[in-house]
């Protein structure tokens, strides 16, 4: 994180000008569990996607693509919503610094 | 033409809350905003009333909006948005502005059924053109699990706590989608976001509305519910099969159920995985189980026998 801004530096009323500027937060950090991609049984039903509470699994164009680890706080609910691939997950949560 | 709300399709759109955001993980209230901006097809300026939501996507100097946000205090989201929109009708009749732009309010069930009520019940009343979501996880969670009008019978928050003097919360909840829709406003409606598609077809419908609407958005709390972190989809999805959350929407006055349940589960199904409803199931506290059953069921069964006599007015 960078210095913080003196009071003279702030904007008045303590606007954020830029938005949407908290996707420089990292949240990653949080993660005690980490969500793994398992590409061949991804079935791509998006699931994961529209459920993630921190638009943290990138998408375009109809397809999900990697995880966004740098704000993944490593909730879970993208592997328990996962269907998988004739009952094989797509996504599975291994602990972190193993 | 508005996207087709098919999931492949709507990977292609913007999506307006960014991630770093200090929501806890598996937190419902993000869920469905990114389901609502994902729904949108116009631009939008929103007001937010203190609450979790408000406090941790806004912690400055960071915003995980990108859309114009206004904080409000806990008990103005709904006049703020009124007086912006009632200054875009302004400047649209003076010709300062012609694009077409609309407006939300967010609120947390403490800021909407107890302390927002008045203001927006005004807004409600004055016909400004405005959508207000309730994201209503039942209690005051920001501030440490306070018990609100909005948290179910029996259930343990600090402020009704479950032990040896009470059984949790002595009071059943406030039905506030029937409050709004007896303002007679042209929309009103309850979604959950395991219904993506649901919440979404809401979204549009009040949002196209020329008049108020209000959505009641069910919205998981797993610090304050007492259940692990991803099962906010599974507990959402659980509460609608089991009639304590019925989707349901008011459209100028024509109720619809969206979703009946094929078999309808015994609400101790969406009890029974959250740790504030735990002390239910021992001995002693039958009969408050059995009440919160007979509340569910008359609650639906009123909203069955409601379309029923709709229906049948209209085919006589």
């Amino acid at each position: 994180m960078t210095r913080l801004k003196g009071w003279r530096e702030l904007e008045i009323g303590a606007v954020i000008p830029e938005a949407g500027n908290a996707v420089q937060y990292n949240t990653g950090s949080w993660r005690a569990f980490r969500p793994e991609w398992i590409v061949e049984n991804c079935i791509q039903c998006l699931r994961c996607w529209i459920y993630c509470p921190d638009t943290a699994i990138k998408a375009k164009d109809g397809k999900r693509g990697e995880f966004d680890l740098d704000h993944c706080k490593g909730c879970g609910i993208c592997a328990t919503e996962c269907p998988g691939k004739k009952g094989n997950k797509a996504i599975l949560m291994v602990e972190e610094g193993k | 033409m508005s996207t087709p709300l098919r999931l492949k399709e709507l990977t292609n759109k913007e999506e307006l809350l960014t991630g770093g955001h200090r929501l806890c993980a598996g937190c419902g209230a993000p869920i469905a905003v990114r389901q609502i901006f994902l729904a949108l097809d116009v631009p939008v300026v929103a007001s937010n009333a203190t609450g979790c939501l408000e406090v941790s996507t806004t912690i400055y100097p960071y915003t995980a909006w990108k859309i114009p946000w206004i904080h409000s205090a806990f008990e103005n989201a709904a006049a703020t948005i009124s007086g912006v929109e009632a200054m875009y009708k302004s400047l649209k009749r003076k010709g300062k502005i012609d694009r077409k732009i609309k407006f939300i309010a967010f609120g947390g069930d403490g800021g909407t059924y107890d302390i927002g009520l008045q203001s927006l019940s005004g807004a409600m009343e004055r016909r400004h053109d405005i959508v207000y979501i309730c994201y209503d996880n039942g209690a005051y969670m920001n501030t440490g699990i306070q018990r609100s009008s909005a948290t179910p019978l029996g259930a343990n928050t600090t402020t009704s706590p479950a032990g040896t003097v009470i059984p949790g919360k002595l009071q059943p909840r406030k039905n506030l989608t029937k409050i709004m829709a007896a303002h007679n406003i042209p929309y009103s409606a309850q979604a959950s976001p395991h219904n993506w598609r649901d919440l979404m077809t809401k979204v549009r419908k009040a949002v196209e509305i020329d008049g108020p609407a209000f959505i009641n958005i069910f919205a998981h709390c797993n610090r304050g519910w007492r259940t692990p972190t991803n099962t906010a989809i599974q507990d959402s999805r659980l509460a609608v099969e089991t009639c304590f959350w019925p989707l349901y929407e008011y459209d100028n006055g024509r109720l619809t159920v969206n979703y009946k349940p094929k078999e309808k589960k015994p609400v101790t199904e969406f009890l029974k995985t959250q740790g504030r409803f735990k002390h239910l199931f021992r001995p002693g506290n039958e009969d408050l189980l059995r009440e919160i059953q007979e509340n569910v069921d008359r609650e639906w069964n009123a909203l069955l026998r409601e379309e029923a006599l709709q229906s049948s007015a209209e085919s006589s």
